[in-house]
């Protein structure tokens, strides 16, 4: 192959033209958030007493798996609090938005049929792959720079601020790169996306598990690209060379991606699509079976990796028994017995399971407009089917399967509870604890069919609740947020089972607010234009 | 000068054999066309000749150079609209002619030309892809290919969202092409398209060339139609050798007769006496049918 990277350049700035306001709505999200969270974080814990306080619970496993390895914790400084407690949500959030940006600009190209039409030009073979990946490494440059100021102004020191805004970007150019292998592999951006998505959920269960292991990180945790990021001691005892990890790991996954690029055709993946049937089987003629047959994909995915990752969050339940058998006043001094502590640590984890059901029910009702906008939804109210019948059938299967993934969660982490511990009605009791999560999954699911009624071109917005929901639990109480910006999230409405009692109220409140607004949305794809392109 | 040249090209699909042993032979500035139902292989031989499909044996060849391995340097001379165009939805018409041409290694145009045809083509060049109906997105790689100047065009079924007006547009464009010296390669299962433009057929069926040739070339191996208003026996004109087909409705016969056979039946028809007669070259849609109306349903593909 001759001139492999004509026409790089130009593929760059169309990639740059294409997502002007992408960059800068993720920027602001990040860079905003990271410049927000120091001064937050000084008002919160003004002195160094109250930071100690802080530092004493992050032992605990469930701290433990949604923060990272206790470094400084004997003398925790503003930046080691910002390095423990801000990093893992900044690293898994340019994680993320390397994957989409990297899929969106190979893949997604691809399979719409836009590649050809640019190879078709003087572009070389791997042109367009290699103009998204600087793309997508310029994007988590910037960011990270932007990361690295805003911790300057922040206070912070200089070389800690430059080796996290650093760590920042390292950490997305390598998850871009695992989305140029996944991309690879299989001709679709969906599928794309989801392989990149497991192997970001693996990084962070290794990450999490590894660091409960050992507080300052196991060989499990060094499995993790997220951890080699956490593991530069940030504001403590700062070294830069498990960064060269993360950029060994680029190199090595780009020369993959390249291997495997060569061996394809423009448009296939590594093996040939295989048949299908010739003829619907009667499921798929029922009146939900199509939304269960294009969602079936997307449920199994799911489901499977929230009861494994329940499993392994129920399973740390035994290090909490180890913590309280090292520091038998710990339970005394959180005023919580044994059994309390690892209710409330069931708790923890199954709020943040939902943020997987959540996810899964909006991006499902989501596809909704995908369906509508592709001509297909079209196709299938042409048959016939009433708008009403066939979006209520579409929502019915969401709801039906954010309970199954509810009850599933349940199970998963009661499994792991009971397996480490020997509880022997974990399973039973967190199974059913988890359906209090059912009226949030359903605002949350509802307020995007809601929008996709109402204001189509809009309903992308359902995703701010989501991450809104994330950001809230992650941090929220971190950063001492008030009551009523909390409360915007439906999870953190309601009550913390099993720990807490499972007060109808607020869970009636929440069932009401999903009824308006799916009835809203209903009523909306009723009156509307059906939009195709 | 040969402009592209495969030989028995290969280009398997998993278990699904798109080309077998395909030829094709394109010279410099010919029209040539590139006839078969959905599913022969049209679309996969442009892909090969663009360099985007690798096939598994054979050779190509596109203005003399391997469509692979120096598929940059075959692109800067050559223009490709496919049948199927996707755009950037929130790109505008005129901004996405402007970057193709752009990345083809122009300047944008925006002189006369690029007026010109957006103007022929009734295209706004103000609104987003997204709004752009299959007719004006494949418009809009169109106008951008017509931009360029190339030495070869491709065009896989460039019509076939176009309405009728937009497609006498575009034969005028590929007619100047050709008198401009170009050479164009369009494929099409549009008959009267390939009639009209061509001056060269190749057929594809199951991924093998089945004919090959001038439109004349073609012809000679047919037969052509005959209508006549005669005195003969129709029992004895349907006897005579190389006669098909024969209808008599009072004294108008209809039949079909071999190219080669031709002069024996019309002394016969002279020598009964002829009122009215007319000998039309067989339609390509008579072609086509013969290669791929039985053929096809017995293949059941």
């Amino acid at each position: 192959m001759r001139e492999p990277w004509a026409g790089t350049g130009q593929l760059l700035r169309l990639a740059l033209r294409r997502d002007r306001i992408r960059i800068l709505i993720w920027f602001v999200a990040i860079v905003g958030t990271v410049a927000a969270t120091v001064p937050a974080l000084e008002v919160a814990y003004p002195d160094a007493a109250a930071r100690q306080a802080r530092a004493a619970i992050l032992t605990n496993p469930s701290a433990v798996m949604m923060t990272g390895p206790a470094f400084g914790l004997d003398d925790y400084t503003l930046g080691a609090m910002v390095a423990n407690e801000l990093s893992l949500s900044l690293f898994v959030t340019v994680a993320v938005m390397s994957v989409l940006l990297t899929v969106r600009h190979t893949r997604s190209e691809e399979e719409a049929g836009r590649t050809e039409l640019l190879r078709g030009l003087p572009v070389g073979h791997y042109a367009p792959a290699t103009a998204a990946l600087v793309h997508v490494a310029g994007v988590n440059l910037v960011i990270g720079a932007g990361t690295a100021l805003a911790l300057l102004g922040g206070g912070l020191e200089v070389a800690g601020s430059a080796a996290m805004g650093l760590a920042t970007a390292v950490t997305g150019l390598v998850f871009g790169a695992v989305a140029a292998v996944t991309t690879q592999v299989t001709a679709h951006a969906r599928a794309a996306t989801g392989m990149a998505m497991v192997v970001l959920a693996a990084a962070f269960v290794a990450r999490g598990v590894g660091d409960v292991i050992d507080s300052q990180g196991s060989w499990l945790s060094w499995l993790s690209p997220l951890a080699w990021a956490q593991q530069t001691r940030l504001f403590v005892d700062l070294r830069w060379w498990p960064l060269a990890l993360s950029l060994a790991l680029t190199v090595v996954l780009l020369a993959v991606s390249v291997r495997l690029a060569r061996r394809r055709d423009l448009g296939a993946g590594l093996r040939p699509e295989r048949g299908g049937r010739a003829a619907a089987n009667p499921i798929l003629l029922s009146g939900q079976g199509l939304a269960l047959r294009l969602l079936r994909g997307t449920i199994i995915g799911w489901s499977v990796g929230l009861v494994l990752m329940a499993i392994t969050f129920g399973s740390l339940a035994n290090s909490l028994e180890d913590m309280l058998a090292e520091v038998p006043d710990l339970g005394a001094w959180i005023g919580m017995g044994g059994g309390d502590l690892i209710d409330a640590f069931a708790g923890a984890m199954l709020s943040f399971l939902v943020f997987g059901v959540g996810a899964f029910a909006v991006g499902a009702v989501l596809r909704l407009k995908t369906e509508e906008e592709g001509g297909r939804g079209e196709a299938v109210l042409a048959t016939g089917a009433s708008r009403l019948g066939w979006v209520a059938n579409w929502f019915a299967v969401v709801v039906v399967a954010s309970i199954v993934m509810l009850v599933l969660s349940g199970l998963g982490l009661g499994l792991g509870v009971q397996a480490a511990t020997g509880s022997a009605d974990a399973i039973g009791r967190l199974a059913v604890s988890s359906l209090a999560y059912l009226p949030a999954v359903l605002v949350m699911a509802a307020l995007a069919l809601a929008l996709f009624g109402l204001v189509p071109p809009l309903a992308g917005l359902a995703w701010v609740l989501v991450a809104w929901v994330v950001f809230v639990g992650w941090v929220g109480a971190l950063l001492d947020l008030p009551a009523g910006l909390m409360g915007i999230s439906p999870v953190d409405r309601t009550p913390t089972v099993p720990v807490e009692a499972a007060d109808p109220g607020p869970l009636l409140v929440l069932t009401a607010i999903a009824a308006v607004l799916t009835i809203g949305g209903l009523l909306g794809i009723r009156r509307r234009d059906i939009r195709s392109s | 000068m040969t402009a592209i040249r495969t030989e028995n090209l290969v280009k398997t699909f998993g278990t699904t054999r798109a080309l077998d042993g395909f030829d094709l032979t394109v010279e410099t500035g010919q029209v040539a066309g590139f006839l078969g139902p959905n599913g022969a292989g049209k679309s996969t031989t442009i892909r090969v000749l663009l360099g985007m499909l690798r096939a598994d044996s054979g050779s190509a060849s596109v203005l003399g150079m391997d469509p692979f391995r120096d598929a940059v340097a075959v692109h800067r001379r050559l223009a490709y609209v496919a049948g199927d165009v996707s755009l950037w939805p929130n790109l505008t018409g005129g901004e996405i002619v402007d970057l193709l041409t752009r990345i083809h290694g122009g300047t944008p145009r925006r002189d006369a030309r690029r007026a010109d045809l957006l103007d022929r083509f009734e295209l706004d060049p103000t609104k987003k892809a997204r709004t752009y109906s299959k007719g004006n997105r494949q418009k809009v790689a169109l106008v951008a290919a017509l931009c360029t100047d190339a030495e070869l065009y491709l065009f896989d079924e460039p019509t076939s969202g176009l309405d009728p007006l937009m497609e006498a547009v575009f034969t005028d464009e590929v007619r100047a092409l050709r008198d401009a010296g170009h050479t164009v390669l369009l494929s099409s299962h549009i008959l009267a398209e390939v009639e009209k433009l061509c001056d060269t057929v190749t057929i594809i069926r199951s991924g093998r060339a089945v004919e090959t040739g001038t439109l004349g070339d073609l012809r000679h191996l047919t037969r052509s139609s005959v209508t006549a208003t005669t005195a003969a026996d129709p029992a004895r004109l349907a006897a005579l050798p190389g006669v098909h087909d024969l209808v008599a409705e009072d004294a108008r016969v209809r039949f079909d007769v071999d190219d080669a056979e031709i002069s024996g039946v019309l002394a016969a028809l002279n020598e009964a006496g002829v009122s009215h007669l007319t000998v039309a070259p067989p339609s390509l849609e008579e072609l086509f049918m013969r290669h791929y109306g039985d053929e096809t349903v017995a293949a059941g593909a």
